[in-house]
């Protein structure tokens, strides 16, 4: 009989998974991460938290139709998102692995680095060594920083030691790249399965490598709830094994003042070791300039208009 | 030559068995016509005190048993007394009563007891609520027994007036401590038995014969009685109201005076609710 | 695989010095002060009859801000005379008007009651806040947007008020005298005023003596939206005060929010008299963690339980009862967490703990913190800077609590809170009902069947499973034992205002 329970695969291993990390309560995440959005930032604290924020920016282009003068353009809002110089470059660009070279042109030598979707991203649907091949040739391109996606079929299925053995061979392919291991949270649904998911990439990245919400292709991506679940993840991993695993949470953040949240959940959850951008990144686009946009606002007092700052989506 | 007839030694039921008080002492008790009738005990306070043990220790079991159990129960008893129907009306006679008042509060008490039985496992239905409340929360109000009642039964009518007051108490799932009838015990007495004979468990009901000015200052301050109910007239309601206060107890009085026991105003989902608290839960509605 | 089990494993081995947290000043939110203004006057009268009147006696008393201890108005101390007259507007409004006035009527009333606050609850919360010490964040974002709730929910019931008790027909019960505490100024009057109104009674009402200023400002909106005169009166002062409206022979009914040791003399005081009662009183209750909670929002329930409104909450999860696997575990998460409370000016947006509602209950505070330390408990404050001026008392957790220390048994009613362990469901239910108390309780787990069977056994009024400290107007609210009797909210507490015929 217990032969039978260890067998029983899926279930089994679920069970064993979430005994071992806790469970989680979606009402109690919902309520907690409420309260971040009644801080009030003002002020030099406001200014901190704008640039802040926006030197953990991932600047991200991932669309069919990018080309490299697309990317030569992002890259230079990377290095200078405005004209003044009080604003600083942004962490990264990210770009799909074609482009990589493109953009190591222009932000190569910098501090900015080039970071890359690479495994088949959004999907991941494609046979390992296609996904990883694809990752060692945007290394090969000079990317530094890769996001990968993982295998939400077989975590879904409870194939935990596929899930973790498909992302250590994704770390071996880095090298010396910093590795984004994307749980894309929409997918996996539950608090409970982005806790478990987090856990599980943990356990096989480096100190220093990042865990990510979403690719920004599916319909929910980062919120403050999952990011409040995967912060406190790394959280306990952090005070149970010394390693600090860093967060980046993708797709959805628009404005500064959300900008802003996240910056105050991480914080009031994992503190002030990871508030920087080693620790801590945004994937987002539009955002950027909102930011600036505030900024902006800070320093003149008067409020902006968006066609004010370069490629903004919203301009009209 | 005529047979000397057996008579019955009065006892009080207390935790399921038949008991002289712990202090021995007794108190004539003489029928209508003024002959010795029998020597009734005179409770004590510590008599009360372990009455109320005894009703502790009934308690969570009683409570625990379904509402559909304690219904058949309460409607055993009923039967138990209607099987003794003439005994009842005959303990009520002797000592004055009017033979068709007696009767008629006889059926009286036999029809509160199935009155209360049916009440058993609809209740809840009827004072519970799910509340909807502005959150992701299921949100539930539901009843639970108080513990141990003190009931303090009215001198007339002794059996329908004590019986109107212990049913709705145990019928939640309460147990009870009752000082019955001062001048007329001895229909109590024939209840106790039948009470032993009925299923319902001892110590769920526990019966206490004496005197009102000796117990009602122990009712009134014991404070592992939760609620005291009864018929008491201004006085015994100011001595019992003043010592509820020292532990927070819950009372609810009748006049003696004012009440007409035979009628449906005697009964109602009030007495039941009276012994009951609210408790109201939260949980959570997410994945 | 070998998944990390952070509640299971202690941390930092391997000679390693223990990874911890930083909750440094890296980052420093700047004041962010709610600058609304609470239109104070700088004194007030009596209600009484619909107008504001000045006490009889001439006497007023001052009340501060306890942030700063400045003096925010002087109030006026109402005397004997001036509660009979009260009583007295409130009869004749009863007999004349109120009980004449159909339920559809009744309910426009407070609807339009609800509304106005709304309007003005800005301004409302700032008052509060001023007056009671609270977080800014609290009386915005709970006791004002809740007092409208209420009077909202029981709007709703004036005119189906044959719905409320099955079988029978309710009615009022006729003027109805109400003392209500600090910690809680403006809900407290909602949830005395909205159901007896509802049910068509007339009201006599004392704030407490530190918090007055909301009910009075209130009492300028029930002028406003046409309340008729002497509905709804508010006497103002302190013990004696409360006393005369306890005890006026006209009140049918008294029901009182406070402490426990006074309750118990109210009940003594009204023996004999015939009059109705609801009591809500003190607490102690217990918050019980077992191994399988969801730990996170755990602490944050724990939190919530004990530091919300600086702990000055009859139902707060003062006892945390912690199942010994992860007791350890809890602990440590309670410690980083409480490390960013924001404790200082409660008319900051950002603060988390405001002020102590007065220096006597700062002094009872104290007191019992010093005698936790005394019988060997294990303190735990974090390092946060308080105001130089005010009443302030930094969060504070005692470990290695049993059940015959002062803090396990007293209610402290501040921000205190008591850990225990546990190490079976049967202790924890023991320990948990080991009180005179029984007001609510709270318990996480993540398995169904052992909340229901909690909620079963636990002697209290309100059960907060994986959840704590959440109020509803729809929701009964009450306790068992000492903490009192009858309930307020829902059709359960608006029962408690009528009679049945």
């Amino acid at each position: 009989m217990v032969c039978d329970l260890m067998n029983a695969g899926q279930s089994a291993s679920f069970r064993k998974l979430f005994d071992e990390i806790g469970p989680v309560d979606s009402v109690g995440v919902e309520e907690r991460v409420a309260k971040y959005t009644t801080r009030s930032i003002k002020k030099a604290a406001k200014l901190w938290g704008l640039k802040m924020a926006i030197s953990m920016v991932d600047l991200t282009t991932l669309e069919g139709k990018d080309t490299p003068g697309k990317v030569a353009s992002l890259c230079r809002k990377a290095l200078r998102p405005h004209e003044d110089p009080g604003v600083p470059p942004v962490a990264a660009v990210c770009v799909y692995p074609s482009m990589v070279r493109h953009a190591k042109k222009h932000v190569g030598g910098t501090s900015v680095k080039v970071a890359s979707v690479a495994t088949a991203f959004p999907s991941g649907q494609a046979p390992l060594k296609t996904r990883l091949g694809e990752v060692r040739a945007a290394v090969a391109d000079g990317a530094d920083e890769i996001d990968m996606v993982i295998n939400r079929g077989a975590f879904l299925e409870g194939e935990f030691a596929e899930v973790q053995d498909e992302i250590s061979a994704v770390v071996e392919a880095c090298g010396a790249a910093t590795l984004k291991v994307i749980l894309e949270v929409s997918e996996l649904e539950t608090y409970d399965n982005i806790r478990a998911a987090s856990f599980l990439a943990m356990e096989v990245i480096r100190e220093g490598d990042f865990i990510k919400t979403s690719t920004g292709k599916t319909s929910l991506n980062a919120t403050l709830g999952n990011n409040q679940v995967m912060i406190e993840a790394i959280r306990d991993f952090y005070l149970d094994t010394g390693t600090a695993i860093a967060m980046k949470p993708a797709g959805g953040i628009r404005t500064a003042k959300q900008a802003l949240t996240f910056l105050i959940a991480v914080k009031e959850t994992l503190g002030d070791a990871w508030l920087n951008k080693s620790r801590y990144r945004f994937g987002a686009s539009s955002v950027l300039n909102d930011l600036v946009r505030q900024i902006e606002k800070e320093k003149t007092g008067a409020y902006q208009a968006p066609y004010y700052f370069s490629e903004a989506a919203e301009s009209y | 030559m005529t047979r000397l007839p057996i008579t019955k030694t009065p006892k009080v039921y207390v935790g399921g068995a038949f008991i002289r008080s712990e202090s021995a002492r007794v108190f004539p008790l003489q029928d209508a016509a003024g002959n010795f009738f029998g020597n009734i005990p005179q409770c004590t306070r510590k008599d009360l005190r372990n009455a109320v043990e005894a009703a502790a220790k009934a308690g969570p079991g009683w409570a625990k048993r379904t509402a559909y159990n304690r219904g058949q129960i309460l409607y055993r008893l009923a039967e138990m007394l209607e099987a003794r129907r003439a005994e009842l009306i005959g303990s009520l006679t002797m000592f004055g009563a009017v033979q068709a008042d007696a009767a008629r509060g006889v059926d009286a008490a036999v029809d509160r007891l199935i009155y209360y039985a049916g009440w058993a496992d609809k209740y809840e239905q009827v004072l519970g609520s799910v509340n909807p409340v502005a959150a992701p929360y299921f949100n539930f109000t539901v009843t639970e027994p108080m513990g141990v009642i003190g009931v303090i039964a009215p001198d007339v009518p002794p059996l329908l007036g004590l019986i109107s007051l212990v049913a709705p108490a145990i019928v939640s799932g309460n147990t009870v401590v009752a000082l019955v009838s001062e001048k007329f015990p001895y229909p109590s007495i024939l209840l106790g038995e039948m009470l032993a004979t009925s299923d319902l468990p001892g110590g769920v009901v526990n019966l206490l014969t004496g005197f009102r000015k000796e117990l009602v200052p122990t009712f009134a301050t014991h404070t592992h009685l939760r609620a005291i109910v009864g018929a008491v007239g201004a006085a015994d309601r100011k001595a019992l109201e003043l010592g509820a206060a020292d532990s927070v107890k819950r009372t609810h009085f009748v006049d003696p005076d004012a009440t007409d026991w035979l009628a449906d105003t005697a009964q109602g989902l009030e007495a039941i609710r009276d012994t009951l608290e609210f408790k109201t839960t939260w949980h959570p509605v997410g994945a | 695989m070998a998944i990390s089990a952070p509640q299971k494993k202690t941390a930092g081995r391997r000679g390693r010095s223990a990874p911890g947290l930083i909750f440094g000043d890296l980052w420093q939110y700047d004041p962010a002060p709610e600058t609304a203004d609470p239109k104070l006057k700088p004194r007030y009268d009596l209600f009484i009859d619909g107008e504001f009147v000045a006490p009889r006696g001439g006497k007023y008393f001052d009340t501060i801000n306890p942030a700063n201890e400045q003096k925010l108005a002087k109030i006026a101390l109402a005397g004997a005379a001036d509660v009979d007259a009260a009583y007295r507007a409130a009869h004749r409004a009863y007999e004349k008007v109120w009980s004449r006035t159909s339920g559809r009527e009744r309910a426009k009333y407070l609807f339009r009651i609800a509304r106005l606050l709304q309007d003005r609850a800005r301004e409302f919360a700032v008052a509060e806040t001023m007056d009671g010490g609270k977080p800014i964040k609290e009386s915005r974002d709970f006791d004002v947007p809740m007092c409208a709730a209420h009077f909202f929910y029981h709007a709703g019931w004036a005119d189906k008020l044959e719905y409320v008790a099955a079988g029978r027909r309710v009615a009022p019960l006729g003027v109805v005298g109400q003392v209500i505490p600090w910690n809680f100024p403006l809900l407290m009057l909602a949830w005395k005023i909205a159901p007896a109104l509802a049910m068509g009674n007339c009201v006599v009402l004392k704030p407490a003596e530190t918090t007055s200023i909301t009910a009075l400002k209130f009492a300028e909106i029930l002028q406003d939206a046409g309340l008729p005169p002497g509905v709804v009166n508010f006497v103002t002062g302190a013990g004696a005060t409360g006393a005369a409206v306890m005890a006026h022979p006209l009140a049918a009914k008294v029901a009182f929010t406070g402490s426990t040791e006074v309750g118990k003399i109210i009940m003594r005081s009204l023996a004999g008299s015939g009059k109705k009662m609801t009591m809500e009183l003190g607490g102690k209750a217990a918050n019980i963690v077992f191994d399988d909670a969801p730990l996170d929002q755990a602490v944050e329930g724990i939190v919530n339980g004990i530091f919300f409104n600086q702990g000055h909450v009859c139902c707060a999860g003062s006892r945390l009862l912690v199942h010994e696997p992860v007791a350890d575990a809890v602990l440590a998460k309670l410690k980083n967490r409480i490390k960013v409370l924001r404790v200082g000016d409660p008319l900051d947006k950002n603060t988390d703990l405001g002020a102590i509602n007065s220096k006597d209950q700062l002094e009872k505070i104290r007191e019992l913190v010093d005698s936790g330390v005394k019988e060997g408990a294990e303190l735990y404050q974090p390092p946060c800077r308080l105001p130089e001026k005010g009443f302030y008392f930094r969060p504070t957790l005692f470990s290695d609590v049993t059940m015959s220390h002062r803090i396990a048994r007293e209610e402290i009613f501040g921000p205190v809170l008591s850990i225990l362990t546990f190490r079976t469901v049967d202790e924890a239910v023991e320990k948990a009902n080991n009180t005179a108390f029984g007001l609510s309780a709270g318990v996480w787990t993540d398995k169904g069947s052992r909340i229901l069977k909690m909620s079963t056994e636990l002697k209290a009024g309100v059960i907060w499973a994986n959840t704590f400290n959440k109020f509803d107007p729809a929701s009964p609210f009450g306790g068992y034992k000492e903490s009192g009797f009858g309930r307020e909210g829902g059709r359960q507490g608006l029962l408690d205002y009528a009679k049945l015929t």
